[in-house]
């Protein structure tokens, strides 16, 4: 049976699934892997809880702003956004619309197999001397041949590469 | 929410009252809907100083990084060096924020970094010394973001979970800027005679505070005891070896150096620092402490 609790809770979803990252408009929270739940408090407030990407991220605060302004827009005016640091936010929780989405916006999306592992219980996080091996091909013309000019970009999340193809640079949402 | 332009997006006065001036007009509290609950047996005032420890390393470097923007070689390492930087920052807030969360004597990051006096900085030296050349700047980075690498990746088991989180947030960054300096200081060794010499003076000017980065305070000793804090004694041979690594790509020799003297045994983690933190401070406090009702 669907009770009106699970309805109001499915809607609040919907419309906290609508909210985008300030800095990639193209993605919504949810693409992006930053929204991790939304549920209804006994209280009746709408409960949501998100990650950040980088610890540095500036774009948080914006991102809690903008949940609790579009909730409040669709009728439900008391919302908490909680914030979960562990498990650490990952690119390869982004979802395949989003990588779909940075494609067709020129970013090109992550290469999650060229994640270095981060240790921890495993021992110390490897060295690596050598630029990272990701099969990158442009996002423009698909030419597989491109070249990486820099490992940071405009956004923490973000490096830049060109296309040796088509000459264009593109940026390339980064393995983390 | 979409704009036709960005002048529109930055003067959007919002519903809550607040104009938009690039992401707000403050700053929240980053731990802001974190749970900051301090478990039990955790000694509280040990847990905000090493906090500030960690956090005023983080701090500190990233005020250093900045001065590079306008003024790296080219566009690119420049941007790097901005996002390093940004990176530490959001270490260093959250590290104060639980600092301050955990003393509860109402302070918070604002307070910890604008309006603390030199002798109240818990950093190591290392970081506080004047940027120098490109050549040192990839020396320090890859020195300090090495250690800070072989302590946070221990800090994910930290008893502490908030401590625990940063850190693993924190290895996946610091993965990131220790490859920066790495592949960059297998450029300079391994370029022209040049830019060998200047990297290894580079390396001359910072080794002498590596010292101390693996000497503990009593504390950190005390609380890895807790299993809250890393004793970073014991990773000095992880440490050795990513260096040896670097500089046998490089085709680089480490120079032989003496370490710099202490304080009858205290340095950085005691508040005892160069003449340089002064500085450094001055200009970095001094607008929160002119008009301390100053937002940004």
């Amino acid at each position: 049976m669907v009770t009106r609790e699970d309805e109001d809770v499915a809607t609040a979803r919907a419309v906290a699934e609508t909210v985008t990252d300030p800095e990639l408009p193209m993605l919504t929270l949810a693409d992006l892997g930053v929204l991790r739940e939304v549920d209804l408090a006994e209280d009746g407030a709408v409960e949501v809880t998100v990650t950040p990407t980088y610890s540095g991220c500036p774009a948080l605060a914006e991102m809690r702003t903008d949940l609790r302004r579009r909730l409040a827009e669709a009728g439900y005016p008391r919302v908490r956004v909680h914030t979960v640091l562990s498990p650490a936010w990952s690119s390869s929780w982004i979802t395949e619309r989003g990588r779909r989405k940075l494609a067709e916006h020129g970013v090109h999306p992550p290469d999650d197999s060229a994640s270095v592992d981060h240790g921890g219980a495993t021992g110390p996080v490897p060295l690596t001397l050598e630029p990272p091996r990701r099969r990158i091909r442009c996002p423009r013309c698909g030419c597989p041949d491109t070249e990486r000019t820099s490992e940071f970009g405009a956004t923490a999340c973000k490096a830049l590469y060109r296309c040796l193809g088509c000459r264009e640079p593109f940026e390339y949402f980064k393995e983390i | 929410m979409s704009f036709d332009n960005a002048y529109e997006a930055v003067t959007e006065a919002q519903p809550d009252g607040d104009t938009r001036w690039a992401f707000g007009t403050g700053f929240v509290d980053p731990l802001d809907g974190v749970d900051t609950t301090v478990p039990s047996g955790v000694d509280r005032e040990g847990l905000a100083t090493y906090c500030l420890m960690l956090g005023d390393d983080a701090l500190v470097l990233s005020h250093r990084l900045s001065e590079w923007t306008t003024r790296a070689h080219e566009l690119e390492d420049e941007v790097a060096l901005a996002n390093i930087a940004l990176d530490l920052l959001g270490q260093a807030r959250m590290l104060l924020s639980r600092a301050a969360a955990v003393a509860g004597d109402g302070g918070d990051e604002d307070s910890l970094a604008y309006f603390r006096d030199e002798r109240e900085f818990r950093n190591v030296r290392l970081v506080e010394l004047p940027r120098g050349d490109f050549g040192r700047c990839v020396a320090g980075l890859l020195v300090f973001s090495t250690w800070r690498l072989a302590v946070l990746g221990r800090l994910t088991h930290s008893a502490d979970p908030v401590l625990a989180a940063v850190a693993a947030k924190g290895v996946k960054e610091v993965t990131y800027h220790r490859d920066y300096a790495a592949r960059w200081a297998v450029r300079l060794g391994d370029g022209t005679e040049y830019s060998a010499r200047r990297l290894h003076q580079g390396f001359a000017d910072v080794l002498p505070f590596v010292a101390e980065l693996f000497t503990p305070h009593e504390l950190e000793r005390e609380l890895a005891r807790q299993e809250v804090a890393v004793d970073p004694a014991p990773l000095r041979p992880e440490f050795d070896e990513v260096l040896h690594t670097v500089c046998t790509t490089a085709g680089t020799e480490l120079p032989e150096v003496t370490p710099v003297g202490t304080l009858a045994g205290e340095a950085g983690r005691h508040g005892v620092h160069t003449e340089h933190l002064g500085y450094l401070l001055a200009e970095m406090q001094s607008l929160a402490r002119g008009d301390p009702e100053a937002r940004w």
